[in-house]
């Protein structure tokens, strides 16, 4: 039966309970067709439940990128399943999971990807164009999203002008703006100095305490001790630490 | 169970769609300009030949060879029946709108006769010359629009009296060596004699008659040029067209039908010619700039997209399927278009009114083309962008983000 949400930024609007999973992935591959072919993931299992904060870990050509494709809907597995909260997304076609990536999923990115010559807050505003809601109330929470990462002062200015860190919380504000179910994030302080990695760690401890679920990707000491929960992937192979 | 939650969330809005594009634009100012270069230079060249045709050809109007627009010719066949008499120019002149008329008497016959004059003996020189002897009114030279260089034209005097007299055209004269009239020199057609007492020259009209020996119609018996078998009438500008339809019948009312009546060609066939050559020529190349500010603009979209693929990449992680993609890319080329062809249809415009201005002439400008030179522009980044945007459309976000 259909749940209707129309209100994305109300949670507690919702009509049937929320699952405890927010990713629950079974027996997932991903094989990549070459001469020989590359298991980039092998019978990975996971679970992931709401407010979970979970690293990661794993050297370059281990299957974590692969991985953090597959969670974000941005590649399919070749066999296995993957329900984000508690919708089959391997039976989806291209269109849904699309819809899907936009309203649930929030993405962090290394090199943060802000769009130059464009404003902090349209950078911000632009996450809600593809189906995020009525238009009138973007910019509201486009400022409601910068304020929780505290770059409200900042809302005019290009990311041209802004240090690394400064670039990396509007991306986050970005990320949260539709108030995914997910956030998840890609090396996220891998472009940036110690201290702003810090900031950057301690407002995803924000986050989590505003009751995001998130998961980083991450081959740094320094990120994943943050996170409640460390898993390792080595080869294409998934364990839990 | 797969219960189905897929959000519908709000649609994708095109105002949106149409911003992005927008901010795309602005992002590289001058790379945009150049991109809309060749279209503008398409569109202006389009414009400006199918203005300044326009525009020209109205002016033909007034420019028009005031001689060949006034000019009516009526044939009358040469069956040996009098169709029209001699006197009928004179009846015609009394008609409104004619300005002159005169009536010419020719024959296969008479085309080609052996003259000699009698003022040049050189032994070196063909005696003889074959020349066209016409019979003609004494209404003639005003009719040829042309001068009596020497002597006089007969008159009604020299018809009462039935002289013996003729008028040669200057190029008749010249090959007969009769350049003085003050001895009053002959000519001899037949073995008969006959006096020059003119020359006619600068003939404007029937320029046949520069090589003709011209003669009174009373004599016109002496070389089988009996009946009349060509009028020549004038008209004021644009009576033209009446003069033909009434003439036959002033000429020859019983035998109206029986006569041939040569009109000029009106000035607005003219114009069509004007028009059709000049179009010819600048509407090619306005074509052939078009296509290269289409191939322009598919170019640069192209290299754009193939720069923004990392944009591209983040709008589909945001939730961008792959048609909000392509929409806007070619938005950005359809408005690249649209830019080009607003500002080429103003360039145009600017130039016909600035050529006209020039020439003293009255612009025509038509507001068709005014509304579709911008449409053009936006089909033609609409068509050129179509490649790009697909291809945008077809990255893999995966392959775009990292």
């Amino acid at each position: 039966m259909p749940e209707i949400r129309p209100d994305p930024g109300s949670r507690a609007a919702s009509v049937a309970p929320e699952p405890p999973d927010v990713i629950r992935l079974r027996d997932v591959c991903r094989v990549f067709p070459a001469e020989p072919p590359v298991h980039a993931l092998s019978h990975v299992s996971l679970r992931v439940r709401r407010g979970d904060y979970l690293a990661v870990v794993g050297p370059s050509g281990s299957g974590k990128s692969t991985l953090l494709n597959t969670l974000g809907l941005l590649d399919r597995p070749t066999s296995g399943s993957y329900e984000l909260e508690g919708i089959e997304t391997t039976t989806l076609r291209d269109g849904e999971r699309t819809r899907l990536r936009g309203h649930r999923i929030g993405f962090v990115f290394q090199s943060f990807h802000l769009l130059p010559r464009r404003t902090v807050l349209e950078n911000v505003m632009i996450a809600m164009i593809y189906g995020g809601g009525p238009r009138a109330e973007r910019r509201a929470r486009a400022e409601a999203a910068l304020a929780k990462v505290g770059m409200s002062h900042r809302a005019g200015f290009p990311p041209e002008r802004l240090s690394g860190g400064e670039r990396q919380r509007v991306a986050i504000a970005r990320a949260i703006v539709r108030e995914p179910s997910l956030l998840l994030c890609d090396e996220p302080t891998g472009n940036l100095d110690s201290r702003n990695t810090d900031l950057i760690l301690d407002l995803f401890d924000d986050l989590r305490g505003q009751g995001h679920t998130i998961v980083v990707i991450t081959h740094e000491d320094q990120v994943s001790e943050r996170a409640d929960r460390r898993v390792r992937i080595i080869d294409g192979v998934l364990t839990e630490e | 169970m797969n219960a189905k939650r897929i959000p519908s969330g709000g649609r994708t809005d095109l105002r949106d769609l149409l911003a992005e594009a927008i901010a795309g634009l602005l992002a590289r100012p001058v790379r945009t300009a150049l991109t809309a270069l060749g279209t503008v230079i398409g569109i202006t060249t389009l414009v400006v030949t199918l203005g300044v045709a326009a525009t020209a050809g109205n002016q033909i109007v007034g420019r028009f060879d005031e001689l060949t627009a006034t000019a009516v010719t009526v044939e009358a066949p040469d069956n040996g029946e009098e169709l029209i008499r001699w006197d009928a120019p004179e009846e015609l002149a009394r008609l409104r709108g004619v300005v002159s008329a005169a009536a010419i008497a020719q024959t296969g016959e008479s085309s080609s006769l052996a003259v000699r004059s009698n003022t040049l003996v050189d032994p070196t020189r063909v005696a003889d010359q074959t020349l066209a002897v016409i019979a003609a009114t004494p209404g003639l030279p005003e009719a040829a629009h042309g001068r009596v260089l020497k002597g006089r034209f007969f008159d009604a005097g020299h018809i009462a009296r039935r002289d013996r007299v003729v008028v040669l055209g200057e190029d008749a004269a010249r090959m007969l060596g009769v350049s003085r009239l003050e001895n009053q020199p002959a000519v001899f057609i037949r073995d008969r004699a006959y006096t020059v007492i003119g020359i006619l020259g600068d003939l404007k009209r029937e320029r046949v008659l520069s090589t003709a020996v011209i003669v009174p119609p009373t004599i016109g018996d002496d070389f089988g040029l009996k009946h009349v078998t060509r009028v020549l009438i004038n008209t004021s500008l644009g009576a033209a067209d009446l003069i033909a339809g009434q003439a036959p019948l002033a000429l020859s009312p019983g035998h109206a039908e029986e006569l041939q009546v040569t009109v000029p060609p009106s000035p607005k066939r003219a114009r069509d010619a004007v028009e059709q050559d000049v179009n010819a020529l600048f509407l090619v190349l306005g074509l052939v700039s078009l296509v290269v500010g289409a191939v322009g603009i598919a170019n640069v979209t192209l290299v754009t997209v193939m720069e923004r693929v990392a944009e591209i990449g983040l709008r589909r992680a945001l939730g961008a399927a792959r048609r909000h993609i392509a929409v806007q890319f070619l938005l950005e080329s359809t408005l690249v278009g649209l830019a080009g062809g607003v500002i080429g249809a103003s360039l145009g415009i600017v130039t016909i009114v600035a050529i006209s201005a020039a020439r003293q002439w009255t612009p025509l400008l038509d507001i068709r083309l005014a509304i579709a030179a911008p449409i053009a522009g936006a089909l033609v980044g609409l068509l050129a962008g179509l490649y790009p945007s697909l291809r945008a459309a077809r990255l893999e976000p995966v392959e775009a983000l990292r």
